[in-house]
């Protein structure tokens, strides 16, 4: 009994090492670029670590019962008649109950970190018009800045495009051009059918939908180029969908945005 | 209530064709019933089958270079609509809860064998009927859940004929559902308790409460949505101030519970098939039957989960999240419990059992990913990724499709009196496992890092993942052939089964393969415990 006892609790350290080691050790996610990246990262890393104990404890246990009690070739007659355990019942409702309760405010620790839970101000037009409607999307402010310090685009997404309007300069884009470490709050709608906007690399993405304005805010943090991806079925060249994030240094995006800056046409 | 036989109908099922034409025929009899479900849906599947493979083959390169553009997003939709539609929600619930379920309440048919008839022959015209949609204009390209404006926007024959025939297919399933009920709550045996059911009439009730609740409201979406396509309304058309998630929301209410319409039952077939093999009691009932109707009022309650990239405000998704996530706890019952009827049994290691075991480990793995993407930050990233579309099929072909071949392989020697060739049954279920897992696995790293769902073309650094998924998805096509074989030999000459092959106390097995026209020579025995293995030879151990 003893002997059993022990080699139980080595299967399931065992079980917990690997899982845990796996988890630390194996990255299945892209490069991190922007604030929300670093948090959905730890999320992940939890659930896959979770994920494995109890994929990997029930895959030993079904495979073991498969050995341990198969039917030799000699043997008649049936297993024992064990009809159920009340005790045993209780506990993998409650421990599951419990794990999935943690789960859930943990993640909702997550979403608020990420700025899910915040009142969502797009700051351009002064917010004059409140009886359009506006969803929300994930929206991700560093520390407590003030929001005129964001960038403001305007996008537009159409049948296999997406365009970025930047108000303050007047000019339309086929590039998003954001300068590093500074929030970026855009307004998104649709020309003719749903779209998503998703950057991989930002963890992030939003849904663009014909008829109502969604709300996209989120801070990049590493220079470089990501792909822009429609993740909703759009029509025949939905695959093709792609535009680019250029996320350069302030210097760097000021003279992009200088360069393709017009006059205000004043009537 | 007394059973009592109308005299009407004995004569008109003498007047049936017998032998194999009574298979083409409009038989009243449910075995009959049950086999045209599932030969009908087993040939949509290799309808199904042959688009998926057409999918992997695009998918094997970065470009677009195997079919136009929208015949790729005319093949996915009918993919998606065919293998739900027409091959897992007819096959688990009209084929083995017509076949069984009149055996195990202890009748001689369901409630209302007309209606089942009816049911059934729904089926082939509107499969037949979406299939040859493709050669009017093109079919449905707007994937299977026809989000509008795209359902609008796209060529309209295809999405017309897409939504009549899901609707007759709503009707045929609704019809069925209801049957069941009737038959379930009041054609029992004289004697038979609820709590002495077999379990999958308890998966079966749970199942068609769903059926009859949601479907009809899949079906009035639809035709709002026919009304925006041919008659210019505007209830989701943004152009004429209709409203685009409003229609979402209305078409999840339906779609996600039919994830359970299409699982359910196979929880519950997995139940019946569990215990026999291994033979031991089936692990506690009671908190069984309560997960499953535990299943279904959450089921009810979560299928915004499918929206939170959409517009959907902040107190929605959470409470999304919370009622998603915890249908893990019943459902997490459920194979803990039959993982202990496994435990201390006296395991035959045949093709039922296998197939069994199999969808054990890949449901639990489906199930993981599911809790995952029930949390919103996470679901953000991948939702309408490939990360999606391998978590749904982990759990509906990882899940069901291989409980309906160990279900096959199971019943098989009952309703033919030969045995499968077991040889056969197990180079099946590797071929399948190892091609499953190979074809589905690796697209959760895909869409971790970037493939979207419903793309004919990517980003060539996801080739050679996609090329063992490509590989899996031929192994997949690859393990029907042994299975067919075994299919057609074992009918013809397969060894001869006997009345019980497996021992089994549930009652299908108390009368004789194939069973009698009306189930049983005389009365229907008493069963009351479907589950009792050991107990007599207990002692002898």
């Amino acid at each position: 009994m003893l002997n059993k006892n022990i080699y139980l609790i080595l299967i399931i350290s065992l079980v917990f090492a690997s899982s845990f080691w796996i988890g630390f050790n194996v990255n299945l996610l892209p490069a991190e670029a922007s604030i929300n990246a670093p948090i959905y990262d730890e999320l992940f890393k939890i659930l896959f670590i979770i994920g494995l104990i109890i994929f990997i404890g029930m895959t030993i246990a079904v495979i073991y019962s498969l050995f341990k009690f198969r039917k030799r070739n000699n043997q008649i007659g049936d297993g024992i008649a064990l009809e159920g355990n009340l005790s045993l019942e209780i506990v993998w409702t409650i421990i599951p109950s419990i794990i999935v309760l943690l789960i859930g405010l943990y993640s909702y620790n997550i979403y608020d970190r990420m700025g899910g839970m915040q009142e969502l101000n797009h700051n351009h037009e002064m917010m004059s018009s409140n009886t359009e409607k506006i969803w929300a999307g994930i929206s991700q402010t560093s520390d407590n800045e003030i929001s005129i310090n964001n960038l403001s685009i305007e996008v537009s997404a159409m049948q296999f495009a997406f365009l970025f309007n930047y108000p303050k300069g007047n000019f339309i884009s086929g590039e998003l051009h954001v300068p590093v470490d500074q929030k970026v709050s855009m307004k998104m709608e649709s020309k003719d059918v749903i779209h998503a906007f998703w950057v991989p690399e930002f963890r992030i993405k939003q849904d663009i939908i014909p008829g109502q304005p969604t709300i996209l805010n989120f801070t990049p943090t590493k220079v470089g180029k990501y792909p822009i991806i429609c993740a909703e079925l759009c029509g025949p060249y939905h695959g093709g969908m792609r535009a680019s994030i250029i996320v350069e240094e302030e210097s760097d995006y000021n003279e992009w945005f200088n360069k393709n800056k017009k006059p205000e046409v004043n009537l | 209530m007394t059973i009592s036989i109308d005299p009407q109908k004995t004569n008109n099922e003498s007047l049936q064709p017998k032998g194999w034409l009574r298979y083409f025929s409009f038989s009243l009899d449910h075995k009959v019933i049950g086999i045209q479900y599932l030969v009908c849906g087993f040939l949509f599947y290799l309808i199904g089958g042959t688009l998926a493979s057409a999918i992997r083959i695009e998918l094997a390169s970065p470009m677009s270079d195997f079919m136009p553009r929208d015949v790729y997003n005319q093949v996915l939709t009918l993919h998606g609509t065919i293998m739900i539609f027409l091959w897992i929600v007819p096959v688990v619930n009209g084929a083995f809860g017509n076949y069984l379920i009149p055996f195990y309440v202890g009748a001689r048919d369901m409630a209302f064998p007309r209606l089942n008839a009816v049911a059934f022959w729904l089926i082939p015209p509107s499969g037949l009927m979406l299939v040859a949609s493709y050669f009017v204009e093109g079919a449905a390209q707007a994937g299977w859940t026809a989000y509008p404006p795209l359902s609008i926007t796209t060529p309209q024959s295809g999405q017309i004929i897409w939504i009549l025939s899901v609707l007759l297919l709503g009707g045929s399933s609704i019809f069925g559902g209801i049957n069941f009920i009737a038959t379930i709550i009041k054609l029992r045996r004289p004697g038979l308790k609820l709590m002495q059911l077999p379990m999958y009439c308890w998966a079966m009730l749970g199942t068609s409460l769903l059926v009859v609740l949601s479907t009809p409201v899949l079906a009035g979406t639809l035709i709002l949505l026919s009304f925006d396509i041919i008659a210019n309304t505007g209830f989701f058309n943004p152009v004429l101030g209709g409203n685009v998630v409003v229609y979402q929301h209305l078409f999840w209410f339906y779609s996600h519970p039919a994830v359970y319409i299409m699982v359910l039952p196979a929880f519950g077939l997995v139940s019946e098939i569990l215990p026999v093999h291994a033979r031991k009691p089936l692990f506690g009932y009671t908190t069984m039957v309560f997960s499953i109707m535990g299943i279904v009022v959450l089921g009810l309650v979560v299928w915004a989960h499918h929206m939170f990239t959409s517009g959907t405000p902040p107190w929605m998704r959470l409470f999304f999240t919370i009622a998603t996530a915890f249908i893990a706890v019943p459902t997490g019952i459920k194979f803990f419990n039959w993982v202990a009827t496994l435990w201390g049994g006296k395991i035959s290691i045949n093709s039922a059992m296998l197939f069994s075991c199999g969808f054990i480990i890949n449901f639990v793995f489906g199930g993981i990913t599911g809790v995952a993407l029930a949390q919103v930050p996470f679901d953000i990233h991948v939702h309408d990724t490939y990360f999606v579309v391998a978590h749904f099929h982990y759990i509906v072909y990882g899940g069901t499709v291989f409980i309906i071949f160990s279900s096959i392989y199971h019943w098989f020697p009952k309703v033919t009196g030969k045995m499968l060739n077991e040889k056969l049954g197990i180079l099946h279920f590797i071929i399948t496992f190892i091609g499953f897992n190979l074809c589905f696995a690796p697209q959760h790293w895909l869409g971790l890092n970037g493939m979207p769902r419903r793309v004919a073309e990517y980003d060539p650094q996801f080739q050679f993942v996609n090329q063992i998924s490509s590989l899996g998805a031929l192994l997949m096509a690859i393990s029907t052939i042994p299975f067919l074989i075994n299919v057609f030999l074992s009918v013809r000459n397969g060894k001869e089964a006997g009345d019980n092959p497996w021992n089994a106390l549930t009652p299908e097995w108390l009368t004789s393969s194939p069973p009698p026209v009306e189930n049983w020579e005389g009365e229907a025995p008493l069963v009351e415990e479907p589950y009792g293995y050991g107990k007599e030879i207990s002692e002898g151990k």
